[in-house]
């Protein structure tokens, strides 16, 4: 199971690379929020993916899965989710302001 | 347990909450700033007299004994780092009463300099990994709002750079705290210390303060610095100060913190990168720093060199560089805040950055000139300033390290550093004056007082070096024993 969750994230991590070093703002974006998944994903595996009831004690079970990971995830999800609102609407802005969703364009001025 | 550990984050964050509230009250919003800033630094002061005498400090918060709750821990270097923090944060809040404008103003400008401040009070306190990741993020959230704030083309166009690459630096964090809690189980800084021993830092845990060591350069612009010269140029010169002070100290703060207290086993694979990384920054800082003909460049690159100075203490690893360090560590919070308020002043004068098109500024403006010539020395490390002692320290311990390409590189960069400045201070200060009688502006008072507040500091802090070296030795003590760091956390109930 772990393995299969390695090469997911591993997946994850080669596409969102590939957005990242893409040109266009909304495509940078997207490929951070893949890169989070990714994260987010590894975060849960490398704390172990062994069976068990869910984090809660009225299960009644000998067995409980890791719940440290999961509020750490929980932690992080929230972040990603603020600072994802926020690039967004900083692209948005840089659209109206400069005209231009290329990073190309966004080069110094002329005496840089 | 000791509960004011917690009061110099406590304080800025509850400021910054009530200031959300008054927005269009900017009077109360100074005031509340200033005493949320003194406050910082009275309760420091205390708490460094209660680690003097009476070993660390920590909290453990909700009564939970560590490792299973959150621990803050105030150790000497932590402490020394809070103090110089909230002295620069003052100075800033000064310049900025003054500099920045009122639409600003009321656009919370003083609440997230408040979370800013509470994000790097944060790191420098807490004893929990994932408690960092956060505090980072708070001061990295509050950065990302300050660098745009005000919404200029420039401002837009650099601050997507600069939130796209902390992006990226705070995902590597995170897969590198999975990593760690996959080998050794555990978040709290003392037992990983701990574990990381009883393993003897196999391959493995190598690896991962690697990825460590790449996530801690890429936030403090250690030989990954490509962001950082076009990012603190744009924002006004009080943000840049505190950018300029603080920000990339957090980043050199955690890489001295990981390879001192976690991964200090193989020093023959971490601590040459570390050096190797050290000595490129300081290089191509210092290249990077003659190059240009723009004073904002010119002083952003004199940022980079002093991250690869300091952390070229670090790659040497002995009681007198880690000290030497932790002095020049001090010094360059006070004089990169003094640079970048001078190199605002000038900006604001003029007009402009360009080094060609100024000059003679000192008929105008003699107090400005020689505060400017004085952190040009002291930033250099002239001896009764307050780079001498750093520099000398960091070059004593690499020269009886034998590390002596470390030792010629640093001294090295110091020449650059002098160059750079003195270039400025002898195009803008020196030869014809270019501004006519009627174009002068008068130096607003608001704008020099921080500045030659600073400049007393820089002097103080070089002829009283007697007076900080006991507390500057205990820090270097407990970066080199982590036992100390570990009983006081884990086994000092």
């Amino acid at each position: 199971m772990e393995t299969l969750m390695a090469l997911l994230t591993g997946l994850l991590f080669a596409v969102g690379t590939y957005m990242v070093i893409s040109r266009n703002f909304i495509r940078i974006i997207l490929g951070t929020a893949i890169y989070s998944h990714g994260a987010h994903l590894l975060l849960i595996t490398m704390g172990g993916l062994k069976g068990g009831a869910a984090p809660l004690l009225g299960q009644g079970n000998d067995l409980y899965v890791d719940a440290l990971p999961q509020a750490l995830i929980l932690t992080a999800i929230v972040i990603n989710f603020g600072v994802t609102a926020f690039f967004l609407v900083l692209a948005y802005r840089s659209n109206k302001e400069l005209g231009t969703d290329d990073l190309y364009h966004l080069r110094g001025n002329k005496d840089e | 347990m000791n509960n004011l550990v917690i009061f110099p984050m406590l304080i800025p964050v509850v400021a910054g909450l009530v200031m959300v509230v008054f927005r269009h009250k900017i009077t109360l919003q100074r005031i509340l700033s200033i005493i949320s800033a003194v406050g910082i630094a009275v309760v420091t002061a205390i708490l460094i007299h209660q680690v003097s005498t009476q070993g660390i400090q920590t909290i453990h918060l909700g009564g939970w004994v560590p490792p299973f709750g959150i621990v803050f821990v105030g150790d000497m270097f932590a402490l020394i780092l809070v103090f110089t923090t909230a002295i620069v944060a003052i100075a800033c809040l000064f310049y900025a009463f003054s500099s920045i404008s009122h639409k600003r103003e009321s656009y919370y400008f003083y609440a997230f300099v408040q979370f800013l401040l509470a994000g790097v009070i944060g790191s420098f306190l807490t004893g929990d990994l994932f408690n960092l990741f956060v505090c980072f993020e708070v001061m990295l959230l509050a950065s990302y709002v300050l660098i745009s704030l005000g919404g200029e083309r420039i401002q837009l166009r650099e601050s997507i750079k600069y939130v796209l690459i902390n992006i990226i630096s705070s995902i590597l964090f995170l897969i590198s705290i999975g990593f760690l809690y996959g080998a050794v189980g555990t978040l709290n800084m003392a037992q990983i210390s701990e574990r990381v021993a009883l393993a003897e830092q196999s391959g493995i845990l190598t690896t991962v303060a690697i990825l460590f060591l790449i996530v801690f350069a890429l936030k403090s612009a250690l030989f990954l610095f490509f962001w950082l010269p076009g990012s603190y140029a744009v924002p006004p010169a009080a943000v840049a100060a505190l950018f300029g002070a603080l920000l990339t100290k957090v980043g050199i703060y955690a890489l001295y913190r990981t390879f001192t207290l976690m991964f200090y086993h193989e020093p023959g694979i971490t601590h040459t990168l570390l050096g190797i990384m050290a000595g490129a920054t300081m290089i191509l800082g210092g290249i990077g720093a003659i190059a240009y003909q723009d004073i904002k460049r010119i002083v952003s690159y004199n940022v980079v060199i002093a991250v690869g100075f300091i952390i070229a203490g670090l790659a040497v690893f002995n009681v007198a560089a880690i000290e030497g360090a932790i002095y020049y560590l001090i010094h360059d919070m006070i004089a990169k805040a003094l640079l970048f308020l001078l190199a605002g002043s000038i900006v604001y004068l003029t007009g402009q950055a360009w080094l060609k098109n100024v000059g003679g500024m000192i008929r105008h403006y003699p107090v400005l000139g020689w505060t400017f010539f004085l952190v040009v020395l002291s930033l250099a490390g002239i001896p009764p300033l307050s780079g001498f002692i750093g520099k000398v320290l960091v070059a004593q311990g690499a020269l009886s390290g034998g590390s002596y390409v470390i030792a010629a590189v640093a001294l090295g960069s110091s020449l650059l550093v002098l160059y750079s400045l003195l270039k400025i201070f002898k195009n803008t200060f020196w030869g014809e004056t270019v501004l006519s009688d009627d174009e002068v502006i008068p130096l607003k008072k608001g704008m020099l007082l921080p500045c030659v507040f600073l400049a007393a500091l820089s002097i103080g802090l070089g002829l009283g070096v007697e007076g900080i070296s006991g507390y500057v030795t205990q820090a270097a003590e407990t970066l080199m024993n982590p036992s100390i760091y570990i009983d006081a956390v884990l086994y000092d109930n």
